[in-house]
């Protein structure tokens, strides 16, 4: 229980009784919510997603100091590829595969997420090969153009062979199935009845934990201490003996992996993907979370998805009802006031926390600058 | 000094060339480090110090020369492979990982040493974390070694120059080096600090690690290595004692110029 509050190291009754704390409030938090309509039970499934790419995003940036703007391109690949093994599109457009699988694609979640790490974590070592020299901004623009790239690709494999339908996008998705229960429909447990959204945030839930914990020991390893080192100095890394070209591969894959899983769970969860899902801008919103909470650390990269997932739901249910109370119409739309005040939170979070809302601690003071410090530091 | 003759060199480094565009920056250049030494390497300004240190850690492409480490040849062909093949270096400006803890900083150094995977990490699994403490107990215990122990857990960025200095040290130190590096470690330093910078590094040997140490102080080379070699302008212009060094007439002349020597005056200042 300590690996989640590491502040709380000495005290591991009090890290347990902070930890079932928490667990209970995050267990409970549909049904606060969910009195207000399954609409907040929704957001707060988008927000466990959030965390999940927003984490997997930190590893690149945050832990191995790689700048990464195309990062939503894993995401879309883990979608697609769920989309593509579990709807009917394939088989309806490849008579050979349809005669094949007569039943067409259904194919389990526990085949498909490990199938979603995998062909990610295949295409951050793709993008990763080519730019291991380049660094800062020019390994920013690369990226951001693998992750338009990847984005065209999807839109435009309509044609000759329809492998995406294009800008339609893929419908009927099966939704996630584990033990025979489906997902999509509303769970009797006798005592309560789980409506599919609040299943869905659960299974979101136990994912995020097993990417907080992934996170966590990574961060404590050799390996997560190695890609600290390239990120603070590639070249004394090197002269540590820190093969830095595999180190930043295994950044990408790993990164990647886990952009892929939550890709696998939105298709699962919407039920339909389609490229426009996969934008830029979607790209600069996760990596927002990860610079806003805190790059490198955690518990700020988990507080910067959380806010900036939910802001814009309350945004779009407050904005529109509070005009029409005080002016009798909408002036400013949602979504404009929403980048607005994302643009807005930006320079302020530049200018009075350049580290993020929640950074790193810091570890000691200048010895330099304490008493007798200097002269116990030469003796 | 235990200058220990016989068993094979820790070091040997033969015709060495490296030549920057016009510049022949290293002609012909070789040394011989045995083991338990102190060796030092020094010169004026763009005598070549820097480009040798650079090619011997795999920092720059050497146009020839032959390299053997511990009696089994190896090529300077990339920094970490240097590094894993034992030669373990300090830089001249100082290059920590400054966000990282102190400790931390030793236990990167572990990493060449050690073999735990990512899936390993993941797992926790009972030999990742065997070797993990036993990673913590060696950086403690070097950090112990070179007398910084007590700032263990601050990070690197706030300890004081030779503090940052001997932390640099203790990092090298951890990649179990049969070489340890130094480029100019003395650089900056005050009296005081480079007084308790020689009786680290005569420590160090006293323990049985070798020591290639580029210096600009003559006086700290003078008076702590076993043998010395000047470069001038690219070239070996002396090799031996320290108290063989500052009795050739060549050294006088590549430290003061000019052919008029002031017969012992100037080496008799750089003795200690």
């Amino acid at each position: 229980m300590t690996l989640f509050f590491p502040s709380l190291r000495n005290k591991p009754a009090a890290a347990i009784a902070a930890t079932f704390f928490v667990a209970a409030v995050l267990i409970a938090a549909p049904f606060i919510v969910g009195t207000m309509g399954n609409a907040g039970v929704r957001a707060l499934a988008f927000a466990a997603l959030y965390v999940m790419l927003a984490l997997g995003l930190n590893i690149v940036v945050g832990f191995a100091g790689l700048l990464d703007l195309g990062y939503i391109a894993f995401y879309a690949v883990g979608a697609y590829m769920y989309a593509l093994l579990a709807s009917p599109h394939l088989t309806s457009n490849f008579p050979a595969l349809a005669a094949m699988f007569p039943q067409g694609f259904h194919n389990s979640i526990w085949m498909v997420i490990p199938l979603g790490a995998a062909v990610a974590a295949f295409f951050g070592v793709v993008l990763g090969a080519p730019v291991l020299k380049l660094r800062g901004d020019y390994l920013a623009i690369v990226t951001l153009g693998f992750g338009e790239i990847i984005r065209i690709f999807l839109n435009n494999l309509n044609a000759p062979l329809n492998l995406t339908n294009g800008p339609q996008g893929i419908t009927l998705i099966d939704p996630v199935k584990i033990a025979g229960v489906s997902l999509a429909r509303t769970l009797d447990l006798g005592f309560v009845k789980l409506p599919s959204v609040y299943l869905y945030y659960y299974l979101f839930l136990i994912l995020t934990v097993i990417t907080i914990i992934v996170c966590i020991r990574l961060q404590d390893s050799r390996l997560g201490r190695a890609w600290m080192a390239i990120r603070e100095d590639d070249i004394a890394a090197k002269a540590m003996g820190i093969n830095v070209r595999n180190v930043k591969l295994l950044a990408f894959a790993l990164g990647a992996t886990f952009g892929g899983v939550s890709g696998t769970m939105f298709a699962a969860f919407q039920g339909f993907v389609s490229p426009e899902s996969f934008s830029l801008m979607e790209s600069i919103i996760v990596l927002a979370m990860v610079v806003l909470g805190g790059l490198g650390h955690i518990p700020g990269v988990i507080l910067g998805a959380v806010l900036l997932s939910l802001f814009p739901e309350l945004l779009r249910h407050t904005v529109v009802p509070v005009q029409e109370q005080l002016f009798g119409r909408i002036i400013i739309d949602a979504e404009v006031l929403r980048m607005m005040l994302y643009g807005l939170a930006m320079v302020v979070i530049m200018l009075y926390r350049p580290k993020g809302l929640w950074p790193a601690p810091e570890h000691g003071v200048n010895p330099s600058t304490r008493d007798g410090a200097k002269a116990g530091a030469s003796g | 000094m235990s200058a220990a003759a016989g068993d094979a060199p820790v070091l040997r480094a033969a015709g060495v060339n490296k030549r920057f565009g016009g510049l022949q920056a290293l002609a012909d250049v070789g040394v011989t480090i045995r083991r338990g030494q102190i060796y030092g390497l020094i010169g004026p300004n763009g005598a070549g110090k820097t480009t040798f240190f650079n090619v011997l850690t795999g920092l720059y492409t050497p146009d020839s020369g032959s390299f053997e480490l511990g009696g089994k040849p190896y090529s300077p062909s990339e920094p970490h492979k240097v590094a894993e093949a034992g030669i373990a270096r300090t830089f001249q400006n100082i290059r920590l990982f400054p966000e990282m803890t102190a400790l931390e900083n030793v236990m990167v150094g572990r990493h060449v040493r050690t073999r735990a995977t990512a899936l390993g990490a993941v797992l926790r699994t009972p030999s990742q974390r065997a070797e993990e403490k036993a990673i913590r107990a060696r950086a403690l215990e070097l950090l112990d070694y070179v007398g910084i122990r007590r700032y263990a857990d601050f990070q690197a960025r706030t300890l004081a120059y030779g503090d940052q200095r001997r932390l640099e040290i203790a990092r090298a130190l951890a990649t179990d080096p049969k070489l340890l590096a130094l480029d100019e470690p003395a650089a900056g330093m005050n009296a005081t600090e480079k007084l308790s910078l020689r009786e680290l590094l005569s420590h160090i040997r006293s323990d049985g690690t070798t020591i290639l140490l580029i210096e600009h102080d003559v006086k700290l080379v003078m008076g702590l290595c076993d043998r010395v070699t000047v470069l001038d302008y690219g070239k070996i212009i002396a090799e031996g004692t320290p108290a063989e060094v500052q009795r050739n007439s060549a050294v006088i002349v590549a430290y003061l110029g000019g052919a008029q020597t002031a017969t012992g005056q100037p080496a008799a200042q750089a003795v200690p």
